[in-house]
């Protein structure tokens, strides 16, 4: 017999090998006890949250929690169905209302995860004979969804206009298309340049998906986004979000201006054939939604707060994946795994979590520490982390 | 392009790629022979791209193995 499992074998040496050296493992960390947006006990330490998507810090806020309580009480724990039959509640049509009114447009469709709104989405829209074109930094969610429709995919160069412009020309005629960007990519923090792209695709009789994830609540006018910034949103046919950053829970969405939108109800996979998210879920992610309309000071304080890391951190000579702050998330980037694995540990001893990312999720198989900061840090907060990395960086011989 | 000037065109296309200088024939695999990884293949896919003014998509991709491969399926997409 042939062991399915072989395959593994040199992700399991790999761990293996890591692990020998001594160091904790970054991928099986438990969260003790959560204190706050910003500080959990982890080992049996107070430490920083410094990873978390966490953006507006909205998981501890008052109003969310009460909304998701009342929830339990009046609608019970869960909706054991799909949304096209047992699963819609009246929470479930509140947080889409919400969405609508966040957003400005005509429709919205509540997944339970963002992970299944791109893989619904995606997979139901362009089917067979329609091409994909996607910047090939996209998330894995973008990509699973690419694998389960049947249309031909075509990938260009991360953030490349003239690539992407190239392969659109090239698509035979009378072919869908469909243009998949992002807003924010999460690996580095960097933002796509959306109003050049999309100009482009719709020269090119392309329809446009904008997954929104990192950028939901604080980038644009209306916090609706990297599109919304820079002009562009009316362009664009359809834009993915999450409920699991900056809304503060799990599930995800898609919302659009398309006059058929409400088809997709019907013959979306991912959408029907899985359970609705639970009533307290949609309660506090209505009530958070609506809060984020509302959040200018908050919003100040998380840019504030993303400069000063990143000046911090690059006057104290760590190569960072961008050379501005151009979102809540600046990404280190570490020599190699090992040094990474080493300066992660290093910085969790301090009182410090953040985000392990290596390949495959990661492009140009760098190793990042990655922080996406929340609206909750303090000013002192973060001078305190610029302290923790300046030391484990000495320590773990990376500055 | 008929087939053999194309193989001329690709020949020269993936010299910069093959760093280790290996002996590419016909049946010689991208993934196995010439151990290319993602970022590569994809930097090499766009240069053929270019050259050839045609798209190669991921489906396609899957199905071409060995240089010989690329060759035919080149040859075909360009009309
Ligand atoms: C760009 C992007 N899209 C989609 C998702 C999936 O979101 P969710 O956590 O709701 O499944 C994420 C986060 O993991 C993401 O970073």
């Amino acid at each position: 017999m042939t062991d399915l499992f072989s395959k593994f074998d040199p992700l399991i040496e790999q761990r293996r090998a890591l692990l020998a050296g001594g160091v904790e493992d970054p991928f099986n960390l438990v969260m003790e006890r959560v204190l706050s947006p910003t500080v959990a006990v982890c080992n049996g330490r107070e430490t920083i949250l410094l990873g978390t998507y966490n953006y507006m810090g909205m998981t501890f806020d008052p109003d969310v929690i009460l909304a998701g309580k009342q929830a339990l009480d009046d609608f019970g724990s869960g909706t054991t169905g799909s949304r096209v039959l047992n699963g819609t509640y009246a929470g479930h049509r509140a947080v889409e209302d919400a969405l609508k009114d966040f957003y400005g447009m005509e429709h919205a469709m509540v997944f339970s995860t963002g992970y299944q709104a791109n893989l619904g989405i995606i997979s139901t829209v362009a089917g067979k004979g329609d091409y994909i074109v996607l910047d090939i930094d996209s998330h894995a969610s973008i990509w699973d969804g690419c694998k389960m429709g049947d249309a031909e995919v075509v990938p260009f160069k991360h953030n490349d206009i003239v690539a992407m412009e190239k392969r659109l020309k090239r698509i035979p005629e009378g072919a869908g298309k469909l243009v998949v960007l992002e807003g924010v990519y999460s690996m580095l923090g960097d933002i796509a340049p959306l109003k050049e792209m999309i100009a482009i695709a719709k020269e090119n009789g392309a329809m446009v998906l904008v997954d929104e994830a990192h950028s939901m609540g604080f980038i644009g006018p209306n916090g609706r986004g990297v599109a919304e910034e820079q002009g562009v949103l009316d362009d664009v046919d359809f834009v993915i979000g999450t409920f699991s950053k900056s809304v503060g829970t799990v599930g995800g969405f898609c919302v659009s201006n398309h006059p058929k939108f409400e088809i997709l109800r019907l013959v979306c996979r991912p959408y029907v054939f899985t359970a609705s998210l639970p009533p307290s879920v949609v309660h506090t992610a209505a009530t958070s939604i609506r809060k984020l309309m509302h959040a200018g000071n908050k919003r100040a304080h998380l840019w504030e707060n993303s400069r000063t890391l990143h000046k911090g951190l690059r006057d104290r000579g760590f190569q960072l994946g961008t050379e501005e702050p151009q979102s809540a998330i600046i990404s280190v980037i570490m020599p190699d795994l090992e040094r990474g694995a080493g300066m992660w540990e290093a910085l969790l001893h301090e009182g410090l979590y953040v985000n392990l990312a290596r390949p495959p999720a990661t492009p140009a198989g760098m190793t990042l520490l990655r922080c996406s900061l929340c609206a909750e840090h303090t000013a002192e907060q973060v001078q305190t982390i610029i302290g923790m990395f300046e030391r484990a960086g000495k320590k773990a011989g990376i500055i | 392009m008929d087939r053999a000037a194309t193989a001329n065109r690709i020949a020269e296309l993936i010299e910069p790629f093959n760093k280790k200088g290996i002996a590419i024939a016909e049946d010689t695999t991208f993934a196995g022979d010439l151990e290319w990884d993602s970022l590569t293949v994809m930097d090499f896919v766009a240069a053929i791209e270019d050259e050839f003014d045609i798209i190669i998509t991921m489906n396609q991709q899957a199905e071409i193995e060995t240089y010989g491969q690329l060759i035919d399926a080149v040859t075909k997409l360009q009309g």
